[in-house]
């Protein structure tokens, strides 16, 4: 029996891409809102109260002026799941996702921050996006646009670990990590950690796991325990909002794992600041 | 979009910090920005400054010290301003300027003592300083302040007008003038190089 393909055009995904840039900027994900809320609820220190109240302020604001949430509008990270069944006409999908890209940081008043890595010369589009494809099963396109922010990315880290390195090793990096990016990667922070793979593989994994909703648990449970217990040693550093003091370091600590080889352990720490920012549409 | 009420749980945690925070003074600070009005600021106050800063991040920063190293003027007057870590998203129309929260300021390090030894009076950014900024503002008797670090949106609204004075071709890193009224701060370090953030 012969398959059915699914058609979809490179507008579409343009369209999509453009859309969904805007969004993720100007709308923070529920969850983020939520975590932020919850943890102001939690949170005694009054000026960390005050912080925290600031910067939910500030994204009700932000929505309801169709204003950026920060004014890092950030490099854009894409991430595409495409089914095998997809087939995609009217051009090719790296193109048609900058083209997304050009087009919703010109409509949206975003922010162009991407320049050549050595000259410094901006590219004056925000182009090209950062793309992350993976082919699933199915006929569906699912499109998450991540636009990351570099005062977060920039404290951000990566480290290869002795195979015989375990949960303490796994934690003192990530503490450190967390230590040395201090105020600067503006906390309260989320924590996207990357196990094992390759190098680049937990740097991947370490992004992706940024997507999850804020909380959910990994479906292992002594990963689950890793993360819970990750994220109140993170809290018990007291450096609270903007690094001025207070319960609230981070929201969350998300770990995604890959096995890896008997010779090592790669770790990837991707810190977010509290604009943690995505949005996902399906084609 | 519509715009949701945040929960009532949190609208009650914010009235509490807020009558909390009207408890405690929060000080005003307008230019000129003389060493003798930031002599009585503390680290740590809260202060509301209304009138004209500088946006100015890394590559005008390079810039600018590249003109005083060849004695040749600056794009606008330095002595007694306070300049704005931020590069802004652009403005839509209709508006003064896009969303516009601090950068982080430790890159701006390498620039900053010569830019106090020339009149700087002070800066606006996020996070803590070198500690040899730290003994250079002290020197200077200038002030650090801290803005909401991701609050672009909130702080947009402070600006009333922006105007473009340098360096366009930077694009959001060129240096624009803003007027500003009740612009929120922190005092990072104060003219004393007492620090809200403990030394590295």
């Amino acid at each position: 029996m012969k398959k059915s393909i699914a058609l979809i055009r490179t507008c579409q995904i343009t369209e999509a891409v453009s859309e969904l840039a805007i969004l993720a900027n100007c709308v923070l994900r529920k969850d983020v809102v939520n975590g932020l809320e919850e943890a102001l609820s939690r949170e005694t220190n009054v000026r960390a109260k005050s912080i925290l109240s600031s910067i939910i302020e500030n994204a009700r604001i932000a929505k309801k002026e169709k204003m950026p949430i920060c004014q890092d509008t950030g490099m854009a990270v894409v991430f595409v799941e495409m089914g095998e069944d997809v087939r995609i006409t009217g051009g090719g999908l790296k193109e048609a996702i900058n083209r997304g890209i050009r087009q919703g940081y010109r409509q949206g008043y975003l922010r162009k921050s991407t320049v050549d890595p050595l000259s410094r010369k901006n590219i004056g589009n925000n182009t090209p996006a950062v793309i992350h494809l993976n082919i699933v099963k199915g006929k569906r396109t699912k499109i998450t646009v991540m636009p990351k922010g570099f005062g977060s990315e920039n404290v951000s880290c990566s480290t290869v670990l002795r195979p015989t390195d375990g949960a303490d090793e796994i934690k003192n990096f990530v503490l450190n990590a967390v230590k040395q990016a201090g105020p600067n990667a503006c906390p309260p922070i989320i924590l996207g950690i990357g196990l094992g793979g390759t190098l680049d593989k937990a740097a991947t994994l370490a992004k992706q796991a940024l997507l999850r909703p804020l909380r959910r648990r990994n479906r292992r449970n002594d990963i689950a325990r890793l993360e819970n217990s990750i994220l109140k040693e993170i809290n018990r550093l007291g450096i609270g909002p903007m690094g001025l003091g207070g319960k609230t370091t981070a929201l969350a600590a998300h770990i995604e794992t890959f096995p890896t080889h008997i010779a090592a352990l790669p770790v990837a720490v991707n810190i977010s600041c509290h604009a943690l920012r995505s949005a996902t549409r399906i084609i | 979009m519509q715009c949701e009420l945040y929960s009532k749980g949190v609208n009650e945690h914010v009235t509490y910090t807020r009558r909390v925070l009207s408890m405690t003074k929060i000080k005003k600070l307008t230019n000129p920005f003389t060493k003798d009005k930031l002599k009585n600021l503390k680290a740590g106050d809260e202060i509301y400054l209304t009138g004209i800063i500088y946006t100015a991040r890394d590559a005008a920063h390079k810039k600018l010290c590249e003109l005083l190293n060849k004695r040749k003027s600056l794009p606008f007057p330095l002595k007694e301003q306070i300049l704005y870590y931020c590069g802004p998203t652009p403005a839509p129309p209709g508006k003064p300027i896009g969303s516009c929260g601090p950068t982080t300021s430790h890159r701006m390090d390498p620039f900053t003592p010569l830019l106090l030894k020339n009149g700087l009076s002070g800066m606006i950014g996020k996070g803590s300083r070198s500690n040899y900024v730290r003994e250079a503002i002290k020197k200077s008797k200038a002030v650090y302040f801290l803005a909401l670090g991701g609050c672009g949106a909130l702080l947009a609204k402070k600006v009333k007008k922006s105007t473009l004075i340098a360096y366009p071709e930077l694009g959001p890193e060129a240096i624009y003038e803003l007027k500003v009224e009740r612009f929120p701060l922190i005092v990072g370090i104060d003219s004393k190089g007492r620090s809200v953030y403990a030394e590295k």
